[in-house]
């Protein structure tokens, strides 16, 4: 039964959520402060683009501290592929499906104002009926969408 | 208000989240889409755990600490849970599920060397642009 669900194993993924959930959590209890990552692609723009929405009082005070965030998951992602026995693997899906999902998911991310990790991770620790519903919301969307893709492309 | 502690912190704090997502196998668009397309259910227990423990912390922290060791106040997350939310977040879902790769994984991802996972980090920039230009509430 286990072996079906979690062909994979079970421990690195246990093991992998709950060094998200330490560094969300340490990042809290120091700074006060909630570390969804989708933020930090309206954030950014406040450094290159002059209009008005990009620098609204609650993106421009967060810019640094989320660029810094973002810059060192990368660094904490490099680490553990040089330190430790982590695949690197390059993925196969197709350019296009990267990056029109990425379009799509950038978009739809700040149009409501949170993703995996700050409607899905931060939102529900905070106790947050909206973010509740907006992962159910995204997880039924998502799950709708990739059977589709499978179906038509012929499976991933 | 201690700068020096404060940007480790954030700095420790986002390695973590990267390094975790590496372990996990999230930064693999493959593994997400295993799981959308229910043939592994991994991601419910990065979701799960991560959940979990950030649940705890949260709540205890606001219960026992009157302050966050090096600032001065929690910030609390801003949910005005408008129809808005959960449009955002059902278009958010439609573009994860053809890409499998939702914010965090595009950004660390590119830290295992995955740089197909660029794409995405441009589409994400390009996809908040003209939502913060054209579509802000």
């Amino acid at each position: 039964m286990l072996n079906e669900l979690f062909p994979t194993g079970m421990s690195h993924f246990a093991l992998g959520g709950l060094m998200i959930g330490l560094g969300i959590s340490l990042i809290f209890i120091t700074t006060g402060l909630v570390a969804g990552a989708s933020s930090v692609f309206s954030s950014s723009w406040s450094f290159l683009s002059k209009a008005e929405f990009f620098h609204q009082a609650s993106l421009k005070s967060s810019r640094n501290w989320r660029l810094v965030f973002a810059v060192a998951s990368i660094a904490g992602a490099l680490v553990m592929v040089q330190l430790f026995d982590v695949d690197s693997v390059i993925t196969q899906v197709s350019g296009w499906q990267l990056f029109i999902g990425g379009l799509i998911a950038g978009f739809g991310a700040r149009f409501g104002n949170g993703c995996t990790s700050g409607h899905g991770i931060c939102g529900i620790a905070s106790l947050s009926i909206p973010s509740l519903l907006a992962v159910l919301t995204f997880l039924f969307t998502a799950i709708v969408t990739a059977q589709l893709m499978s179906a038509v492309l012929g499976g991933q | 208000m201690n700068p020096l502690m404060y940007w480790l912190s954030i700095i420790l704090g986002g390695a973590l989240f990267g390094a975790g997502l590496t372990m996990a196998t999230m930064v693999q668009p493959e593994a997400v889409l295993a799981f959308l397309n229910f043939d592994n259910f991994g991601l419910l227990l990065v979701l799960g755990s991560a959940t979990t423990l950030t649940l705890v912390v949260y709540q205890l922290a606001k219960r026992v600490m009157q302050k966050p060791l090096f600032a001065e106040k929690f910030e609390v997350r801003l949910d005005k849970g408008t129809k808005q939310t959960l449009i955002g977040a059902g278009i958010f879902g439609i573009g994860w599920g053809i890409s499998g790769v939702c914010p965090g994984p595009a950004i660390a991802g590119l830290g295992t060397g995955n740089w197909p996972l660029l794409l995405t980090l441009l589409g994400m920039l390009l996809g908040a642009y003209i939502q913060g230009r054209w579509f802000n509430r």
